[in-house]
């Protein structure tokens, strides 16, 4: 059968089992709704819904915020270091004492790789490397869009956070984040996303560095993603 | 096939849903089992403890919980718009959507995008990379696959050590689990063409030859293959979740991703990952959050897959949304939470269960998927003793008990109208799970632990009591009540007098 046909089955299948007596068997649309006919389904249903639960509190801020958010992150074996913005790349230079070459999105700011002996290769969409080149680098260095504190959680997406696989590939990943960018609880990041923009932009939530408990539940950090993360929290 | 009132025929699934014997055969057998035993219980009582922990923690997680409940409701109350909304928004950002009826469909779907991107090697076959999916295990893909020439390489450490194995799995979350160090050693050893045969037994050597093992493929495997936690109607989003890494491999390097996801994964908006992006890994593996979670929609020109494709499966959830009562099943998020608490799942293993859904969910979904006549799947709503743990547990509140309670009358009411024999009341349903139960001693103890049939004794036969062993179950807690109206009047006033 065409595959047209599945289409309009399954969705009759669907109507029929809500009992939709408006929608007898089969009538379902062949073509796809134009945005007119669908886009109202999604709000519609949270309207049915309601608001979603507001944040219980406590709020931390401030200093609260940056230590919870420390304490998660040395939690998943991550490195956590608070720095102002001048002392940022004297830290990375440290960090990647040895490294030869790295990789940095395009869009990060050159004033954090300053104090670099190591080649940096800027990678962009339009001028990506290839996955050899990235699977030969020694580090990646980039910003991010948000942090969750009680999560530890650190959201990439956009420009200065490059393409996926830049922060992939290589085995180790330094990661800025601006202590401004740290919220306390989930939905607050999810604003974040909603609020620049970049909801429909590829994301990656990452919340420590890859790990496992595949093997008799012991956990083992460190199968595919990059085995060493450091974080710098930016203030100012 | 059974008729709903439109007159349109509800479709059982088909696939991995299918309990081979009945339950109570395979569980005597897994019981046997002394190292699975061993491990699970340890498995289940450390997450079950994790996850309290992390649970506790959240001061409004019973609003969570409650709203989580109310969104997947409304989802399914407009399921039609919400899919066609999410299908319109992933097409307009440069993907392909494809609709699939059951098991079959959708694995010739994937078959024919594998044949089409992914290039035939010097071995004669052709090669995709997965990541863990549910639904792709549900469809059988990995078998239909391999009888076509395309080998399918599962990428999750314990799904590689059970197909290295020749295995099945034994729970959703930690598939190996009935394996030990020294065995997962020397699967690798045997299978790993390239291992290093100085391979120690330490857990992070092993997670390193896994490593070593799957990096060529990642970086040089052209297609993918993934299941989604979820897709966002409202913007076309999909979504895994994962702890690993070999999720985002899998969902950035290839040039080709497909996606299995089923009708019921959608959410409406992005916003619901607020609520559901704490549920979820709390849940599942008692973290605040898992390491890697990754969300795309469509094409991005120059970051991933250019190349994306995502196939919407009913295989028998539209027949599950046709029972108004059995419907809340399909809200179920997969976290695993119900399994970990349940007293049956502990002793017996995932495997008791013939689907790849095992546990308290399992005995409700996969019945609901295929029908209760399908293979020993009438056995399964018997795998409890309704003790209701998997409802406090449930991040989405799904009355797992109380639908256990309405499959196990549905399924007297069946037989007894195929042998024309009067229905079986419930106390006779009840007798015989609770022969089964009380026939040993190790299941008397998960009896006991749970307090099993009390409820199911206190049926409009009056029955308060039993006797002897039985008389101490009725020291209670709060249980779910038989439904209202039976099975049988309910299907003759949905389906009149036949
Ligand atoms: S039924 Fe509930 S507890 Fe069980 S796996 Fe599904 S969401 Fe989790």
């Amino acid at each position: 059968m065409s595959p047209q046909t599945a289409r309009a089955e399954v969705l009759a299948r669907i109507r029929s089992a809500l009992r939709r007596d408006d929608a007898p068997a089969g009538s379902a649309s062949a073509e796809p709704s134009g945005p007119a006919g669908t886009s109202a389904a999604a709000s519609a249903a949270a309207a049915q819904v309601g608001p979603a639960p507001a944040d219980p509190g406590p709020h931390p801020d401030g200093d609260a915020l940056i230590e919870l958010l420390t304490d998660r992150l040395l939690d998943y074996d991550a490195s956590v270091s608070l720095l102002t913005a001048a002392e940022v790349p004297a830290r990375i230079a440290e960090l990647l004492t040895g490294a030869r070459t790295i990789v940095a999105p395009h869009d990060l700011d050159p004033a954090h790789l300053a104090g670099l002996t190591a080649e940096v290769l800027p990678d962009s969409a339009d001028a990506p490397l290839d996955l050899a080149t990235l699977d030969s680098v020694d580090a990646v260095v980039t910003a991010s869009t948000a942090a969750v504190a009680d999560t530890g959680t650190i959201v990439l997406s956009g420009p200065q956070c490059g393409r996926r696989a830049i922060t992939l590939v290589p085995d180790h990943h330094i990661c800025l984040v601006r202590t401004a960018d740290i919220v306390n609880r989930v939905p607050a990041a999810v604003e974040i996303i909603e609020e620049r923009g970049l909801v429909e932009h590829p994301q990656t939530w990452v919340s420590g560095p890859s790990a496992t408990s595949d093997i008799e539940l012991e956990r083992v950090a460190g199968v595919h993603g990059p085995r060493t993360l450091d974080v710098i929290l930016v203030t100012g | 096939m059974s008729v709903t009132h439109l007159g349109m025929p509800t479709v059982p699934g088909k696939g991995n849903i299918v309990e081979p014997s009945p339950f109570p055969q395979v569980a005597e057998l897994e019981l046997g089992k002394i190292q699975m035993r061993t491990n699970l219980a340890r498995a289940t009582s450390t997450i079950r403890g994790k996850r309290l922990a992390r649970v506790a923690e959240v001061p409004n997680w019973e609003e969570l919980r409650d709203h989580g409940s109310a969104v997947k409701t409304a989802v399914m109350d407009r399921l039609p718009e919400l899919l066609e909304q999410f299908e319109h928004n992933v097409t307009a950002r440069g993907g392909h959507v494809h609709w699939a009826r059951d098991a079959d469909e959708a694995n010739a779907i994937v078959a024919r995008l594998v044949e089409e991107h992914a290039p035939v090697l010097d071995t004669g076959r052709r090669e995709v990379i997965k990541v863990k999916s549910m639904a792709t295990q549900e469809i059988g893909l990995n078998e239909h696959l391999e009888e076509i020439g395309i080998d399918a390489y599962e990428t999750d450490l314990a799904e590689l050590i059970v197909q290295l194995g020749h295995d099945r799995p034994s729970h959703i979350l930690v598939p190996a689990i009935h394996r030990n160090r020294r065995e997962i050693r020397e699967i690798f050893l045997r299978e790993m063409p390239d291992v290093d045969p100085d391979l120690t037994d330490d857990p992070t050597a092993l997670a390193e030859a896994s490593r070593k093992h799957l990096r060529r493929k990642f970086l040089s495997t052209p297609v993918a293959v993934s299941g989604a936690n979820f897709g966002i109607a409202e913007t076309g989003t999909l979504s895994v979740v994962e702890s690993e890494g070999n999720g985002r491999m899998c969902v950035t390097l290839p040039e080709t991703l497909i996606t299995v996801m089923g009708i019921e994964k959608i959410l409406p908006r992005f916003a619901d990952l607020g609520t559901f992006m704490q549920l979820l890994p709390r849940s599942s593996t008692g973290e605040r959050m898992n390491p890697y979670t990754s969300f795309w929609t469509g094409v991005t020109p120059g970051d991933g897959p250019q190349n994306v494709h995502v196939v919407l499966l009913d295989n028998g959830r539209t027949r599950a949304l046709a029972d108004e009562h059995g419907r809340q099943a399909l809200h179920c998020i997969r976290c695993s939470a119900c399994m970990n608490v349940c007293p049956v799942y502990e002793r017996t293993g995932g495997h008791a269960y013939g689907s790849v859904y095992p546990g308290p969910i399992g005995a409700i979904l996969s019945p609901l998927l295929t029908g209760t006549d399908a293979g020993a799947n009438d056995t399964l709503p018997y795998a409890s003793s309704l003790c209701g743990a998997c409802y406090d547990a449930c991040p989405v509140k799904i009355d797992i008990p109380q639908m256990l309670v309405r499959l196990r009358n549905e399924d007297t009411e069946t037989k007894a109208r195929k042998t024309g024999r009067l229905p079986r009341t419930q106390l006779d349903a009840a007798l015989t799970a609770a022969s089964w139960v009380m026939s040993d001693g190790r299941r008397m103890a998960v009896a006991e632990k749970s307090l099993p049939l009390a409820h199911l004794l206190t049926g409009p036969e009056g029955i308060r009591s039993l006797p002897g062993v039985a008389g101490k179950w009725t020291h209670s807690r709060t249980l779910p009540q038989p439904p209202e109206q039976s099975f049988r009047s309910w299907w003759k006033k949905e389906r009149g007098t036949r």
